[in-house]
């Protein structure tokens, strides 16, 4: 059996949604398998078009800090998060969705990235999927 | 055997590791993938991503801080 690499994503800044795709799809690049688990204000990122739309996690500043870190990154080369979730998908890696946040938030299925999404569960979904893994990251 | 050129030169973290990956997928076994790219870190860690795979890096060349490695699936 391979590894695994299993990561809540609880937070739902930009540069955090950044670290848990390039970390899930670095797992699936050095032939692991990959779970990442969307929890809270990171399940507001499985929204259609809501991917990119977090805020930073310092220094947003009203959105300035985030306009400005995007220009940085975009002149860096960096990856949209679009692109690295579609290569993450296409590598093979799962998405989870957090079923009690959907309910606690009013979150329907269809307002969310539905083709993105393999499972939609609890705790216990995480627990599964995590006790066999050998990296796991809360985010 | 078939040989698949990747170009991920002006790339940065992760897009050359996963584009290697992908083209490992792709690959059919004895197949050779060469990658073509400037990432300096990835320099070092698509040999390790080989090598925790189990595939053979065939060799690495670098020239004016541009890196070709050869693969064998």
């Amino acid at each position: 059996m391979s590894k695994k690499a299993v990561i809540v994503v609880h937070s739902g800044d930009l540069d955090k949604i950044y670290s848990a795709l390039i970390i899930g799809n670095g797992a699936l690049a050095m032939g692991m398998e990959a779970s990442m688990y969307f929890t809270f204000w990171g399940l507001q990122r499985l929204r259609k078009n809501g991917l990119d739309k977090g805020p930073l996690s310092k220094m947003h500043m009203l959105g300035l800090g985030k306009w400005m870190v995007s220009r940085r990154m975009k002149k860096a080369n960096v990856a949209p998060l679009e692109k690295l979730m579609e290569d993450y998908k296409e590598l093979g890696g799962r998405i989870l969705a957090c079923e009690m946040t959907m309910e606690i938030m009013g979150i329907k299925k269809e307002e969310l990235h539905e083709e993105w999404i393999d499972d939609y569960g609890a705790v216990g979904t995480y627990v599964n999927e995590a006790k066999d893994a050998s990296i796991t990251l809360f985010i | 055997m078939t040989e698949v050129e990747i170009d991920v030169r002006g790339q940065t973290c992760p897009v050359p590791l996963v584009e290697c990956r992908k083209a490992l997928r792709k690959a059919s076994s004895g197949d050779e993938v060469i990658v073509l790219g400037t990432h300096p870190a990835s320099k070092k860690e698509i040999p390790m991503a080989c090598e925790s795979m189990g595939l053979e890096v065939l060799g690495i060349e670098e020239k004016d801080n541009e890196w070709k490695i050869r693969i064998k699936k």
